[in-house]
């Protein structure tokens, strides 16, 4: 079974137009990457039926947008990951 | 169909959240300035707005599956087909499924059919967002209440 990272970094390759090869654990999905907001929403579609999700992009952002967590909290690939994995589990629980 | 004012949906017909589906009739109009142009001689209702129906039968799913809280906004279509032309006077039924209640965002199958046969299906996206005033707020809700949506979709249940 793939990895979370592995299943993502496909996704974004897939609908962004991005060189898979460009696309590691510490890129961030807005400023290394370049993805802007409307394919954001198609790699957000993407995971959310890939994993069974919803991923609370309203509450990220407003997060990052109040200043409250710095935008790599969210948008870095790890980071990223690691949030899906959390959401993952806490269905699973 | 008030086509020149981009009122599409006549009249909803079936609207359950909770199946995540709705329809609508949708009866073109006999005459409208829009058969002037598209096409002289051949009049057809325009595909951007067999499109505009589609994204219109799933904003409503959207809104009354958010009981109005949110306004969805059109962004992107993908695998838009026009598969017949439709004409002045045909009825059309228009039909939405709601694939996808992301957040901050929505995603819908939709289709027209008219005499038994597909004439357009798209799957279609929308930016969900608080409501930018409070006019369009109104403004929705009058017309949700014209053409037939439910006054228990129009508040938190």
């Amino acid at each position: 079974m793939a990895s979370t990272f592995e299943t993502v970094a496909g996704i974004i390759a897939d609908t962004s137009d991005i060189g898979r090869d460009t696309i590691t654990p510490d890129s961030h999905a807005i400023n290394d990457l370049g993805i802007d907001s409307l394919d954001f929403l198609d790699v957000a579609f993407a995971i959310d039926k890939a994993f069974g999700i919803k991923m609370p992009l309203e509450q990220w952002t407003a997060e990052v947008n109040d200043g409250k967590v710095s935008s790599d909290e969210y948008f870095v690939i790890k980071n990223l990951c690691a949030n899906i994995d959390k959401l993952v589990a806490a269905k699973a629980a | 169909m008030r086509l020149e004012y981009f009122q599409m949906i006549d009249r909803i017909t079936l609207l359950d959240p909770d199946a995540r589906l709705a329809r609508a009739d949708c009866q073109v109009p006999d005459e409208s300035p829009v058969f002037e142009g598209h096409f002289p001689g051949h009049p057809l209702l325009p595909g951007v707005l067999m499109i505009e129906t589609m994204a219109q039968i799933g904003g409503w799913l959207v809104l009354a599956t958010l009981r109005f809280t949110a306004m969805p906004f059109l962004v992107q279509v993908k695998e838009a087909k026009m598969r017949t032309f439709v004409v002045p006077g045909q009825k059309l039924e228009a039909e939405a499924r709601l694939v996808h209640d992301g957040s901050g965002y929505a995603v819908v199958e939709a289709s027209i059919v008219s005499q038994g046969k597909k004439a357009a299906e798209a799957e279609i996206r929308y930016r969900v967002v608080p409501f930018p005033n409070e006019t369009l707020r109104t403004t929705m809700l009058e017309t949700a209440r014209r053409i037939g949506v439910p006054e228990e979709f129009f508040h938190a249940a």
